[in-house]
């Protein structure tokens, strides 16, 4: 009832500010490590394998439990439940008492006074090691048939036909690093021993529910006993998803050990060293097109560096199969995505979830195939969207809105995309020191967890006797605006003013069994089952005021504060008291699952996404072809939210996004020793960009359309989309590269693209020369001269 | 010491030496002020302090995770809950709100109080490069940066500068005259500070002098050290930043900061170079003095003091003073010329050698605020075309800062020509055995310092080359057609 009102709404569509605004700038927004610390707090530390495969033969704790501070120590022995936290398949160990897998691995844990006598205690272990030989790199893993999951495929019409006898045939790889989340607020956990042996844990973690039950499982008690918070994370992206549980658990079971409160903070080191990251990938691509670029078969092997447990694997390398499509018809396709074991650290969820790992190979491949045939990348890209006609995706789900071609016509114009490919042309083509580069790339993104059942989410609301109201959620806030955007959907539905609601922590208590807060689904499943809940309390108001004011109950409206029955007005808060002297309930909650998502796993077909949220960018970059330094210079992007909830956030949501991708593709450089240490641990060496590697010319648009599918106030999804909108610039600066050469090789870039990854790719763009092969096709290789 | 509005009575007894600003903050309950990576690499941790220069109150931004308390007691520290009076929040709180700048929230403290610290001490130009220059030492995981430059923007045309001053630092300057004593020793002159050293050589091992401590206080916060520390801030004769009409003299303990100022005029070069040196936060109080004597093979500034033929002034609790050249000055890795009662007064720089044509370049992942993969410092006379003078220096190539003078020798009484550059290019070549680690390859280390090397020889014979940075990359105004 509530999407028919959409016309003159008050609070939906408004560039309402942060909810916690105000707390954020003085300050006063608290995060765990701000509770106030109860009195005897202790503090957990662990003791980490320094090596990557190894197994331990002796261990002798005695100088650490005899060490200054030191309350307790614990190994897997000493877990009365079980010691595997894995979130969806076994394999994570909370503590590891024989074999180990990674280095950074948790052999055993502490409890002291401080963190400082904790972390100083560990390292008096003395513990000894046989060790084995790790497996450290994608190609090993793969060339060793090293797997942790089945290979899956996708197929579409005859990859293998459309391959044979091709005229026009390319080859191309890539591999890709992953990526550390840098939330700035480190992974942290507060236990707080509670009756009948339970425990109440705050949890920076975008999945309370997981936290619950993986303490309970560890603890050996009943969920219920186990209570979960989550008021607000310093940002997440996919890293506190299953990441921040261990952390809990090892909380909750120091805290029902000793009776104290227990904090578990990770320095940020050691956050860097033992929790997951984005998985790395070697992606490569055999295709066959006409001579306008147009695909007519590929075949693509995706391979993912999942480290050392399964974790969230299985469905991150199906949403990089998922979008090794991107926004592009590939005609005959074969896609098969391996998940690597490697003995390093298990990589884990990211902001994207694989799907920029697929994306990036689709995006060089348009690239490779328009160098080839020496036509604009734009072309060919224009040429093999999906379209009407051509819109089925290699898992059969059709696609049914067709926006991409507008949206990038529309950016291609306002970017002036054209005239800067001229003057960019000229340029280029004096030789100087400078080579500029430019790409226009579009994201096709799929909305919904792939893995169906996660597609719910629960809502509790309260109308108080005041008016005020107070909504609780299973989402979670890390920054992403998620309870600014409900407060402004229960304010709408209400009728009534913006700062009579509030929204409290994030608890298993309130909403049971939730989803984690990830897929970019926060607002499409949270705002809809708290509107149920609004819906529920309105109808029972209604219909208790229609028959006391003896009208009929589409005759109570609910509108500026105000609650209209028939000719009778009263304020909202007269409504509430009058209901609930009459004995209405003025509390609900409510519930909401997606409908009409289906996926065959083992056959790689069905509809895994309800709808696709799209957007484009244009990046212009300058290239110091003498050293391989560069910088972005302008950036212009288009995105389709659907009807905006709120459109400050989501344009902060897409800059932030754009950021953090350009970071991956660029300067974050992930690199471990030869024995498998990570060695990019801390920010010194590891480099997120500044407020420096950020254009003036930054221009981001929202496309003026609403979502097809009745979503929550027809918006759509826009936590992930945007990060791979900076694909574009990788793009560019492989553009740049590749004009040394006159545009005619396609010059190899891993990412990220270091300055040195640039440099190289410069000189071997300056050492190319064309080589024609049997038949008269161009076979660039990809990847000479290095 | 003085926190916001109100004095705080240190107990220097219940203080460990090394408990930094942001502990003893967190400790009493200000917990506005977050640890994002406890390393000064982040900035959530930003504060502002005060000291009394002339009677007056100067304030700057510091990265409380590695600041020590003891060497700030006679400051007043300002946090983010300091900064909201009666009539509200502060400008750059405001306009932080206003431009939608927050979204975690958790590096926003640190943002507020660079702004903050801008708004004080407004800089000359307001737009977004001096915005980023105030926030280059403040990461932000969420935002993408542009509402904050926005924020700051807003919030220095908005405000009149002096609100803090005016708020709260004039009660801070009337009780910060009784001074306080710390944790941490803190003498006033060489003569103090010798008579500390050798007390507390005698009480104890592992005394660890300190001015910036943007270095040392790793040992602390990253590898949970503990040790005694003596700072060097406060003695006089490190703070020197002078010339006379031979020599210039940088005291040990003087901030890049205030080198920044001094260099401003005589050597463009350095404060370009000093830009991508750490961020504001580490420039405010990191030293010339601390960049030598901790040794690192990566250090920005030594190639420089090579290029300029410096002198180290060394102090001793023992011996006379002693002068070392730059050159000596290192050992071996991480190794210095400086035994365990010895400390660095300072350096001394013959005017004419900043007056020869100088380049440094600095390569490095990140532009801004990254340690150097390498780092190259050249200085050259020409006269009447012919090369009268070379000096050619490199970080991050060797084990120590290293200086090239056989390549300076093959170019001295030489006509710049093509065939010199690539002789030069080439022994350089055969001489420069870098290594691989996290922040490049041998090969490449390699490829730039010969890079940098042509270049700036290129750049003498009057070549138009620059470096990207200087490269005016705002776009073209959009042609209506």
């Amino acid at each position: 009832m509530n999407q028919a009102q959409s016309t003159g709404k008050r609070s939906v569509g408004k560039n309402t500010e942060h909810e916690s605004a105000i707390k954020h700038v003085t300050g006063r927004a608290h995060y765990i490590d701000d509770i106030p610390e109860v009195q005897g707090t202790l503090h957990v530390a662990v003791g980490m394998s320094p090596y990557a495969k190894a197994t331990i033969t002796s261990m002798d704790l005695s100088k650490v439990r005899q060490a200054k501070g030191i309350v307790d120590v614990i190994t897997a022995d000493d877990v009365p439940g079980s010691t595997d936290v894995g979130a969806v398949y076994a394999g994570d160990q909370l503590l590891s008492s024989v074999s180990l897998e990674f280095a950074g691995q948790a052999i055993f844990a502490v409890a002291a006074n401080s963190l400082d006598e904790a972390k100083r205690a560990v390292l008096l272990a003395e513990i000894e090691y046989e060790i084995g030989e790790p497996i450290l790199c994608i190609k090993d893993a793969f060339k060793q048939s090293e797997f942790l999951l089945p290979t899956r495929q996708y197929r579409l019409g005859d990859a293998e036909a459309a391959l044979a006898n091709a005229p026009l045939r390319l080859k191309g790889e890539q591999l890709i690093r992953g990526q550390e989340h840098f939330y700035l607020e480190g992974q942290i956990a507060m236990a707080i021993p509670g009756e009948d042996g339970g425990v109440y844990v705050h949890s920076s973690t975008q999945h309370p529910t997981e936290g619950q039950k993986l303490i309970a499982k560890v603890l050996g008690i009943d969920q219920n006993l186990v209570q979960v918070e989550t008021r607000r994370m310093g940002g997440g992206f996919g890293g506190k998803e299953t990441q921040a549980a261990p952390l809990a658990c090892l909380a909750a079971l120091f805290a029902v050990r000793t009776g104290h409160a227990v904090k578990y903070r990770m320095p940020r080191q050691d956050d860097m060293v033992q929790t997951g990251k984005r998985h790395d990938f070697w992606n490569r691509y055999d295709c066959s097109f006409e001579a306008d670029g147009q695909l007519l078969g590929v075949k693509m092997q995706l391979a993912g560096l999942c480290g050392c447990t399964a974790d969230l694997s299985e469905g991150i390398v199906d949403r990089a199969m998922f979008h090794a499509d991107n926004a592009y018809f590939l005609n005959n396709a074969e896609i098969t995505g391996y998940r690597c074991k490697t003995n390093t650290v298990s990589n884990t969820a990211f902001r994207g979830f694989g799907g920029p790992q697929g994306m990036m190979l689709a995006e060089s491949m348009m690239d490779d195939i328009a160098r080839h045939l020496g036509l604009d990348p734009l072309d060919v890209r224009n040429t093999n969207l999906y379209g009407e006609g051509r819109s089925e995706t290699p898992y059969h789900q059709q696609v049914e809105q067709h926006v991409i071609a507008d949206l990038m016509q529309e950016l291609e114009t306002t970017s002036q995309y054209r005239q800067r490919r001229e003057a960019i042309k000229t340029f280029n083509a004096e030789d100087g020191q400078f080579r500029k580069g430019l790409a226009l790339t579009p994201v096709k993104f799929g909305i919904s967890f792939t893995a169906t059942h996660l597609n719910q989410a629960g809502a509790l609301v309260h109308v108080y006797t005041d008016g005020s109201i107070l909504v609780n959620h299973g989402g979670t806030e890390m920054g992403q605006g998620l309870h600014t955007k409900i407060c402004q959907v229960v304010a709408e539905a209400f009728g009534v003013r913006l700062d009579s609601i509030r929204i409290s922590a994030s608890r298993t208590d309130k909403v049971a069994n939730t989803s984690p807060t990830a897929a970019s689904a926060g607002t499409d499943l949270n705002g809809m089952a708290a509107l149920d809940a609004v819906d529920q309390i309105k109808i029972r108001m209604a219909g208790f005021l229609a028959e006391h004011f003896n009208v009929s109950a589409d005759e109570i409206k609910f509108a500026d504060d105000q609650v209209k029955a028939g000719v009778e007005t009263l304020t909202f808060v007269e409504a509430v008291q009058l209901s609930y002297l009459n004995r209405v309930q003025l509390w609900s909650s409510g519930f909401y699952k997606t409908p009409d998502i289906h996926f065959d796993k083992e056959a790689g077909s069905g509809a895994p996404f309800y709808y696709f949220a799209h957007g484009a960018a244009v990046s212009e970059v300058v290239v110091d072809t003498l050293t391989g330094e560069y910088r972005v210079s302008q950036v212009d992007i288009l995105q389709d939210v659907g009807d905006s909830i709120n459109p400050a956030i989501d344009i902060g949501q897409i800059e932030g996004g754009f950021v953090q991708g350009m970071g991956w593709l660029t300067t974050e450089e992930l690199l471990w020793d030869d024995r498998g240490r990570l060695i990019s641990n801390s920010p010194a060496n590891y480099k997120i960009p500044t407020a420096y590697d950020v254009p003036d010319a930054f221009n981001v648009r929202l496309y003026d359309r609403a979502n097809h599918k009745p979503t929550i106030y027809r918006s759509k999804a826009v936590g992930e989309p945007p990060l791979m909108l900076a694909i574009s610039v990788w793009c560019a600066l492989r553009d740049a590269c590749a004009s040394v050469a006159d545009y005619q090789f396609n010059p190899l870039v891993n990412a990220p693209a270091t300055p040195e990854q640039v440099y190289y790719a410069i000189q071997s763009a300056k050492r190319f020369t064309k080589r024609v092969i049997k038949g008269g096709t161009l076979l660039n290789t990809p990847g000479e001269g290095q | 010491m003085f926190i916001n509005n109100q004095m705080f009575d240190l107990d220097s007894a219940l203080l460990a030496p090394t408990e930094t600003v942001l502990q003893f903050l967190r400790r009493h309950g200000l917990t506005g002020t977050k640890e994002g990576c406890a390393s000064g690499d982040c900035g959530a941790c930003t504060v502002m302090v005060g000291a009394v220069v002339a009677g007056e109150i100067e304030y700057r931004t510091i990265n409380a995770c590695i600041a020590p308390i003891g060497q700030y007691v006679d400051q007043h520290l300002v946090t983010v809950e300091g900064l909201e009076n009666d009539a509200g929040l502060h400008p750059a709180q405001q306009a932080m709100v206003a431009c939608h700048a927050s979204q975690c929230g958790f590096c926003t403290p640190g943002f507020v109080m660079s702004l903050a610290a801008m708004v004080e001490q407004p800089p000359q130009s307001i737009d977004a490069d001096s915005v980023r220059q105030g926030i280059s030492g403040n990461l932000c995981r969420c935002t993408g940066y542009r509402p904050i430059v926005e924020a700051g923007i807003r919030a220095l045309k908005a405000a009149s500068p002096g609100i803090v001053r005016k708020q709260s630092g004039e009660a801070a300057l009337n009780s910060l005259s009784a001074s306080q004593s710390g944790s941490v020793l803190r003498p006033k002159n060489l003569i103090d500070l010798n008579l500390s050293l050798d007390e507390a050589l005698d009480k104890a091992q592992g005394v660890k002098l300190i001015a910036g401590g943007t270095d040392l206080m790793l040992e602390v916060t990253q590898r949970y050290q503990q040790f005694p520390l003596i700072d060097v801030t406060g003695v006089q004769e490190m703070q020197v930043l002078g010339h006379d009409d031979l020599v210039t003299n940088i005291g040990a303990a003087v901030s890049y900061s205030k080198l920044e100022a001094f260099l401003n005029q005589r050597s463009p070069e350095t404060v370009k170079l000093l830009h991508r040196l750490g961020s504001r936060q580490i420039r405010n109080v990191g030293t010339l003095g601390g960049n030598l004597a901790n040794g690192s093979p990566i250090a920005d500034m030594p190639p420089i003091l090579m290029v300029w033929d410096a002198v180290v002034n060394i102090g001793s609790t023992t011996r006379p003073i002693r002068q070392v050249t730059i050159g000596d000055f290192y050992q071996g890795y991480r190794q210095t010329v400086l035994g365990e009662n010895e400390y660095i007064i300072g350096v001394s720089i013959p005017n004419a050698s900043i007056a020869r044509f100088h380049r440094f370049y600095k390569n490095s992942k990140r532009i801004e605020d990254d340690i150097s993969s390498v780092m190259g410092a050249f200085s050259f006379q020409l006269e009447e075309g012919v090369i009268s003078a070379a000096r050619v220096a490199f970080g991050g190539m060797a084990a120590t800062p290293v200086r090239l003078e056989a390549v300076e020798v093959i170019l001295v009484g030489q006509t710049l020509s093509h065939h010199l550059i690539d002789s030069a290019a080439s022994l350089a070549d055969d001489l420069l055995k870098p290594m691989t680690d996290v922040r490049a390859s041998a090969d490449y280390r390699s490829a730039m310092a010969l890079q940098m090397l042509v270049k700036a020889l290129r750049q003498l014979s009057g070549e138009p080359l620059i470096d990207i940075t200087e490269l005016d990359i705002a776009p073209v105004e959009k042609v209506i057609s």
